[in-house]
């Protein structure tokens, strides 16, 4: 397990279709442990698809993905089950917060934060509830523990989600645009806990339009476009000298639209 | 009067008979369903075709002909059955493939971000299909599952034509030999409507307490 131990993921030559849509074509990317590294681009860019085939939501059809050491035999030859295997080893290490939240609807917050612990590392009830309790006071919810999802608004539901994400004691957190289904307002609660988990030294990879969360937290910043990263620079770097003309224009578009900054003076008053 | 306390013990017998085929057929057709939809759902394709095709059979036949062949037509490649047993492999096969479709529109109702989300935190298929998806989806199936209950119990009657002395057969013994068929099959129509009726309101019952908000 040492050699390529600075790494806690190593994507090399990733390649993944959708039937005859090619959305990675080819990506390498090495994480450290410890760093946040956001990724950016327009949409169907595949930064999501590059997410999800690090945790095996999607099987990459070639390449080869590391996570924290382990690797998933693919090709012929390769045995099912070993993979399976080798995949919720991965998954175990591995946190993802997805968009739309995917809370579980028929459980309670703490219910939700803790069915990881009690159903994969097979802890006792009252360690699990001990540590779902602190989990949920980390996000800032410990009142609502007892709520059903239904009951939360958007940005608390995400907020369980990291709770959950967290409770598996993960070394690396995804997070695939966690904040895009949420409305302005609720951007910054989600925001402030992913800065607390930076801060805190979680390894975590950020896809998000962000620009101003990119710019606090990022220490590199990933532009894909056309399911390739095409630039890659440190957040002060990207976001002062662009060089690839697609993330100058994406930038231009994505700052235009940046959610109510409550410090941001509007230029012009708006019409209408 | 005469005739209900000549029939009564009859009637008893062939109500036991009724429920019990109904019971069995619905147990044993629900996890035939349930193991079908899966094979559905996430088989290898071999296997999604058999189930695909084991659907299409027992839907697009009549159950009257599935319980014929079975007790007339497989002694003859050297299978025999009793007529009971007959009866519960055709009313099972047959609810299997219905209750299948049931299911399989459950699990499809539960958001494939249930699935991912569970997986992501390392949970094994079975863990999650137990933990997550099915008590989403009992909530979806449990209305067509419980009509289809109903109409298996209704079904059970067919098996009176292979014999099988449940409530429909007692009604057309009994009329045959007194020649009240009037009385005995509006008994026997009143006894399934009484059955039924009880099964409509557990399921109610059933679907309110899952159906508790959360």
């Amino acid at each position: 397990m040492t050699g390529e131990s600075e790494y806690r993921i190593r994507v090399k030559g990733l390649r993944k279709r959708f039937k005859r849509l090619e959305v990675l074509r080819g990506v390498d990317l090495g994480v450290e442990r410890g760093e946040v590294v956001v990724v950016m681009g327009p949409s169907g860019s595949g930064k999501t698809t590059l997410l999800r085939c690090i945790n095996f939501l999607e099987e990459p059809d070639e390449g080869q993905v590391t996570v924290c050491g382990i690797d998933v035999p693919c090709g012929p030859g390769a045995r099912r089950r070993e993979q399976m295997r080798r995949i919720r080893e991965i998954r175990m290490r591995v946190g993802m917060v997805f968009q739309q939240f995917n809370l579980f609807p028929h459980m309670t917050a703490l219910e939700n934060v803790i069915e990881g612990p009690l159903s994969v590392r097979r802890m006792s009830r009252s360690d699990a509830i001990a540590l779902g309790e602190r989990l949920l006071t980390r996000v800032g919810l410990s009142d609502k523990r007892d709520e059903y999802p239904s009951r939360l608004s958007g940005g608390q539901k995400q907020r369980v989600a990291i709770a959950r994400a967290l409770a598996m004691e993960p070394e690396v957190v995804l997070f695939d645009e966690p904040t895009s289904a949420l409305d302005p307002e609720l951007h910054e609660e989600v925001l402030q806990t992913m800065r607390a988990l930076a801060r805190d030294g979680m390894t975590m990879i950020v896809v998000t339009h962000e620009v101003r969360f990119a710019q606090d937290v990022a220490d590199r910043v990933l532009f894909m476009d056309d399911g390739a990263i095409v630039e890659q620079a440190s957040a002060a770097e990207f976001f002062a000298r662009p060089q690839h003309p697609r993330a100058r224009a994406f930038l231009r578009l994505v700052e235009h639209n940046q959610p109510s900054d409550p410090f941001a003076q509007p230029e012009v008053p708006a019409p209408s | 009067m005469d005739l209900i306390s000549r029939a009564l013990p009859l009637l008893i017998r062939g109500l036991g008979i009724t429920v019990a085929l109904g019971v069995v057929s619905f147990a044993i057709g629900s996890v035939l369903g349930f193991l079908i939809a899966l094979a559905r759902l996430s088989g290898a394709r071999p296997v999604r075709f058999a189930a695909v095709t084991y659907v299409s059979v027992f839907r697009g036949t009549p159950l009257l002909v599935q319980i014929l062949l079975i007790y007339f037509g497989l002694p003859q490649i050297g299978i025999r059955l009793e007529p009971i047993p007959s009866a519960i492999l055709a009313l099972s096969l047959h609810a299997g493939a219905y209750l299948s479709e049931n299911f399989r529109s459950g699990f499809l109702a539960v958001d494939k971000g249930q699935w991912e989300a569970a997986f992501s935190i390392g949970m094994a298929y079975r863990r999650v299909l137990q933990r997550i998806i099915l008590p989403q989806a009992i909530r979806v199936v449990l209305p067509p599952v419980g009509s289809r209950f109903i109409s298996l119990m209704k079904d059970t009657s067919l098996a009176s034509v292979v014999t099988v002395v449940e409530l429909t057969r007692v009604a057309e013994q009994v009329g045959s030999a007194t020649f009240r068929y009037m009385e005995m099959f509006v008994i026997v129509a009143l006894i399934y409507w009484v059955v039924n009726t009880i099964l409509q309101i557990g399921q109610e019952v059933l679907e309110r307490r899952l159906g508790r908000a959360y």
